[in-house]
């Protein structure tokens, strides 16, 4: 722990930190372009200059590691002449357009140049002009004005790892540019945008949309994927403009993936302002006392074991548990949110969980990803991978599709034979997981959602049973707690599965999951279905059954819907989620659902009224209540639990049929992300061009 | 004057064969085993002694800095790299030792090696000097046939590599931090420092980069004593070193003196005079173009090394010394080299990058005097923005060759600005 002094104030910072971080530690600020706590030391930008003790030159903080005694100055005329003079040399070939720059109000270069630039400029040639680059349908370059801190380009390679983008020529003809102008080909592309100190990588779709203070924000979370990202979503009126990232260490870091950030334009088209029912065939407009009404009089003597409910990817827990408390009240067995099938079961929490943590991976030393593409099932924690991995000593083993991960991989095979041979100790990796301190298995959806899914997941357990992934808590010598690690992680592809297991969102007692419910509504057995926000699931298989479709998006299920229920996207109402870890996250209203649409909740709470089983709350406060009542695990909200270990999956015979993934396209996949203008054009740059490769493109 | 028996670079001229043959007639390899059958430990003091100071341009005592490397080879390999990217406009100097003199280079390299614990020893060599290269490697590969370098070098158990690399021409390769990063085959761009290559060099291991000159001139040392090094020259400099003499002097020439030799003396003797006269000397750089210049009331008594030259504003550098008559256009001389600076820079840090273009073009219309008086204080104030606060010495020495000029020679630029207001010709020299 060296101790330094900054200023005349003393100060003692961890071993390996830099000089910059003991200056902060001690008050001084330090301004700075190039240095980013998550991305490799540049050193270029010359602006966090600081005076040190007994060096003739003025010495680069961001780079300089603290040591003993050193003796630091920030404040001195030297420093101010020397962050004066960088300043001066950033701005003679910028731009100065800011009136028309999007990073206006938003801007490091800006902000910096009020406090620690000179009043006005001593240039007087021509300035540079550079020309702008593409870089796909994300990124908007206004190239002119960079300012060369290669921020982008770290983060591109450390970060995402893709090597399209660099600095190309030199001195002050040194650009930043794409390879040959290729788009930035990383799902966590956008991010750049957020890096870029200046206004040169800019967002396209929000080009010259709002500026930032015009803009309300609020700090929710995404649920594109099972991660919980946490987001602050930006509205101006009921409008939502943007995503961006928020800081959440134990999460997303300050990464979201292009989805997350992009989406969200998917919320203006598409969607359900008011009640819809079918007459004669058609879908029309109605009140929702009609629509109701509608419904009262189609489920009237319908037995309980006729009505079956599903519930979608991106629904809230609070949903969820008041649609079940009506499924109870009106005696149906059949409950079910894992529409995609997989075969997971409510027995065990630790049996459904990403037990190791997302930051947990960061200590893992082997990973096993069985059936999963966490590049596409969750491209944020993909990176926390890859930055474990480039920290050097990790072995990573994937059974399944071999995909570009971003970092190298044993391809062990393709489906459960190799699976087995791990278990039974066969393969090599077998031995490597038993020989790691932290052994991990992520498992995927693809290696769930089969037939064979139950054994799969017993097959995964006894690995992890029989490879040592489960340390039970301990001491050290010195008696310190050395946590207990368990590597058997649930790698969830929907934001609300996780939460729907926890409520028990599950068949009961003789009740029909998803295919049973397809099975029988096209059998007849099953009279009504309910969707909640199911679009994923074959909706021709419905046979006759009267359709009722709560959701926002006019997508696959609004289309067979009879009745549809208009209710609230993610950005739009209160509501909890709980993560593939089982953090339990509270998402907050940004605007409000469009027209006659309601929050969901509330929408089964007043269909249950007209049914006749009024559900017991009349606010989300007291379902809340009620909720927490029902699983402790929802009173704790933010906390990755431990759960504990216990019996889950079933043992049985394994087809030979590869692990598939079950993304097929990471720009669309679910109705706010098949709506979007930005997504289908993502899906036509990046997508389609792999997937219709013939080979022949030279 | 250096007498002809202390000269170490007894082929300079290519008056004789450059191969093993001749080499060995000079004396090279003569008593390369005993000198390696001492202790590196033994070594590098005799060169701590022998007073070497680094030929590169900075100066730096050569066996103080290999005295930084690990005492012993722990799990990452040691390196020696010498850098032969010479391109220090106006020098010439290693070119001629790898043309003429190759072996004293390898024998160097195994010596420096050794001394170092060295596995490799990697020669970058600048992309232009093709014929040099092919020369060096034909040396190399008559010492590997010879059982000089290689498995159990001159058979002293100690085995030891030399590899030739070849740069693609950018000068910044010549910041030995950026050497190391091109030839780890990456964009030449100097490394940030701490940490420094004796820690962290070539591919991550402990590594010294050395000049040619100063590797070439060890074997010598060595075998002569440390003492006949140390009491030629002058006190903390001392020694012989290379000169290259160019421009307005008679008999332009490379020449090898003992440090601290009068410059008047090293012009007059070596190289016929200044063109016109001593009284016709307008000025001179005495160490390559990235030192500033000297005026002519100086150079009449300057004595040739490194600190005489610090005390008077300059530098020894790569003691290239570039001299510049009456007839010289001094303010375009120098807005020639503002080009090249910007022209070399490799874009990395703010002050060298943005900097180095906003000089040359406020240079470029001085020498037109296209500018107001104010502007001259503007560009001094814009070299000290840009000296000590990049990455690397370049911006260092875009900075100082314009202090040097508008130090010494601000009347004239002045001249021109006040011609160009009157409305008369600015006279400018012609290209």
């Amino acid at each position: 722990m060296p101790k330094l002094t900054v200023n005349g104030v003393e100060v003692e910072v961890p071993a390996g930190a830099s000089v910059l971080q003991a200056c902060e530690e001690a008050g001084a600020e330090v301004p700075r372009f190039c240095y980013h706590e998550r991305l490799s030391i540049a050193g270029n930008c010359r602006m966090c200059l600081v005076e040190m003790e007994r060096s003739p030159k003025p010495v680069a903080s961001c780079a300089m590691p603290a040591g003993d005694g050193m003796v630091i100055r920030t404040d001195t005329d030297i420093v101010k002449r020397a962050r004066e003079g960088v300043m001066e040399f950033l701005l003679i070939n910028h731009p100065l357009d800011c009136p028309i720059c999007d990073q206006g109000g938003e801007c490091d270069l800006q902000d910096q140049a009020m406090a620690f630039g000179h009043h006005s400029s001593r240039y007087d040639e021509n300035k540079r002009a550079v020309e702008d680059k593409h870089m796909g349908p994300l990124v908007n370059t206004i190239m002119t004005r960079c300012i060369h801190c290669t921020r982008c380009v770290r983060f591109s390679t450390e970060v995402a790892g893709v090597t399209d983008m660099g600095l190309l020529g030199r001195g002050e003809n040194a650009e930043i540019t794409t390879y040959l102008e290729k788009a930035l080909d990383s799902e966590l592309s956008a991010n750049v945008i957020d890096l870029c100190p200046v206004g040169a990588l800019t967002s396209k779709p929000y080009a010259f949309v709002a500026r930032p203070w015009e803009l309300r924000k609020t700090e929710t979370i995404d649920v594109m994927d099972a991660l919980g990202s946490n987001i602050r979503v930006d509205t101006r009126g009921s409008e939502v403009l943007r995503v961006l990232p928020r800081l959440h260490e134990e999460v997303n870091e300050e990464w979201i993936s292009d989805k997350t950030r992009y989406a969200c334009d998917g919320l203006k088209r598409q969607r359900l302002d008011r009640p819809y029912l079918r007459k004669d065939g058609k879908l029309q407009p109605v009140s929702w006392d009609d629509a109701f009404a509608a419904i009262a009089a189609k489920l009237k003597g319908l037995k309980g074991a006729e009505i079956a409910a599903v519930a979608g990817d991106t629904v809230d827990v609070e949903s969820m548990f008041a649609l079940k408390g009506l499924m109870t009240g009106l005696g149906s067995p059949n409950l079910d949110c894992r529409q995609d099938g997989a075969k997971l079961d409510a027995m065990t929490r630790a049996g459904y969980l990403f037990n190791a943590t997302i930051a947990g991976i960061e200590d893992a030393d082997a990973i096993l990803i069985v059936g999963a593409n966490p590049r596409w099932d969750a491209a944020v924690l993909n990176a926390r991978i890859r930055k474990r991995w480039l920290a050097g000593g990790l072995k990573v083993g994937v059974i399944g599709a071999p995909v570009d991960l971003t970092y190298s991989y044993d391809h062990l095979g393709a489906g459960p034979q190799t699976l087995s041979e791990v278990a039974d100790g066969k393969n090599a990796f077998a031995s490597v997981l038993k020989d790691a301190k932290k052994p991990m298995i992520i498992l995927g959806m693809g290696a769930l959602t089969r037939e064979d899914g139950a054994a799969v997941l017993a097959t995964a357990r006894k690995i992890a049973e029989s490879t040592g992934m489960l340390v039970p808590a301990s001491k050290d010598a010195d008696g310190n707690e050395i946590p207990a690690w368990n590597g058997f992680s649930v790698l969830h592809t929907a934001a609300s599965r996780v939460g729907g297991l926890d409520l028990g969102f599950l068949p009961g007692k003789g009740g029909a999951d998803v295919a049973g419910m397809l099975d029988g509504a096209s059998k007849g057995k099953i009279k009504a279905v309910y969707l909640l926000g199911a679009d994923e699931i074959d909706t021709q298989r419905l046979g006759d059954a009267f359709v009722i479709y709560q959701g926002h998006h006019g997508d696959r299920g609004a289309h067979r819907a009879d009745v549809i229920l208009p209710g609230a996207a993610y950005t739009e109402k209160d509501g909890l989620y709980v993560n593939t870890e089982g953090r339990v996250q509270m998402a907050l209203r940004a605007s409000f659902p469009p027209g006659e649409a309601r929050e969901d909740w509330a929408i089964v709470r007043a269909l249950s009224a007209h049914l006749g089983a009024a559900l017991p709350y009349d606010s989300l406060e007291q379902l809340r209540a009620a909720l927490r009542k029902s699983n402790e695990v929802f009173t704790e909200i933010d906390i990755a639990p431990q759960a504990v270990w216990g019996p889950f999956g079933a043992e049985g015979s394994m087809s030979e049929t590869g692990f598939g993934t079950t993304i097929e396209n990471f720009y669309m996949t679910d109705p706010i992300s098949r709506a979007s203008l930005t997504m289908a054009e993502c899906t036509e740059v990046f997508v389609l061009p792999k997937q219709n490769r013939t080979g022949t493109e030279g | 004057m250096l007498r002809d028996e202390d000269r170490i670079f007894t082929n300079l001229y290519g008056w004789f064969d450059w191969g093993l043959e001749g080499a060995r007639k000079r004396g090279d390899w003569s008593t390369t085993k005993e000198i390696l059958s001492r202790s590196p430990e033994d070594i590098v003091e005799d060169v701590k002694n022998s007073g070497l100071r680094g030929r590169g341009g900075a100066g730096f005592p050569t066996g103080v800095k290999w005295s930084f490397m690990p005492k012993e080879v722990k799990d990452k390999p040691h390196y020696l790299v010498v850098n032969a990217d010479e391109s220090e406009p106006g020098t010439c100097k290693d070119r001629e030792i790898i043309r003429n003199d190759p072996h004293k280079l390898v024998e160097g390299c195994l010596i420096a090696g050794y001394s170092m614990r060295a596995c490799a020893a990697y020669i970058y060599i600048r992309g232009e000097f093709y014929a040099e290269a092919v020369r060096l490697q034909a040396a190399i590969d008559q010492a590997y046939e010879a059982g000089l370098i290689g498995k159990n070098a001159c058979g002293s158990g100690y085995d030891f590599d030399v590899f030739l690399h070849r740069g693609a021409g950018a000068y910044i390769c010549g910041e030995e931090t950026a050497l190391l990063e091109s030839l780890e085959g990456k964009k030449g761009q100097p490394r940030l420092k701490p940490p420094f290559p004796a820690g962290v060099g070539l591919y991550g291991c402990p590594t010294t980069v050395n000049n040619v000159e100063s590797i070439a001139v060890v074997p010598e040392i060595l075998r002569r004593g440390f003492q006949w090094f140390a009491d030629l020259g002058r006190p903390k400099n001392s020694g012989t070193k290379l000169f290259c003499i160019s421009g307005h002097v008679e008999n332009p020439c490379n020449v090898e003196e003992e440090m601290g030799i009068p410059l008047r003396e090293l012009l007059e003797k070596h190289c016929g005079g200044v063109i016109g006269g001593w009284d016709n000397l307008l000025a001179v750089i005495p160490g390559g173009s990235s030192v500033p210049m000297m005026p002519k009331a100086v150079c009449d008594d300057v004595l040739m090394d490194f600190d005489s030259l610090r005390e008077v504003g300059a530098g020894l550098g790569t003691a290239a010394v570039i001299v510049m008559n009456k007839q010289t256009d001094i303010v375009r001389a120098i807005a020639r080299l503002s080009y090249f600076y910007k022209h070399e820079s490799c874009g990395q840090c703010t002050p060298c990058r943005e900097g180095t273009g906003w000089m040359y073009r406020v240079m470029d219309r001085l020498c037109r005097g296209e500018a107001e008086v104010e502007e001259i204080d503007a560009l001094y104030q814009v070299t000290k923005q840009i000296e000590g606060h990049t990455i690397c010495a370049l911006g260092d020495a875009a900075a100082w060759p314009i202090q040097g000029l508008l130090r010494h020679f601000r009347p004239e630029v002045e001249r021109r600005i006040a011609a160009r207001k009157a409305g008369q010709p600015v006279l400018e020299a012609a290209e």
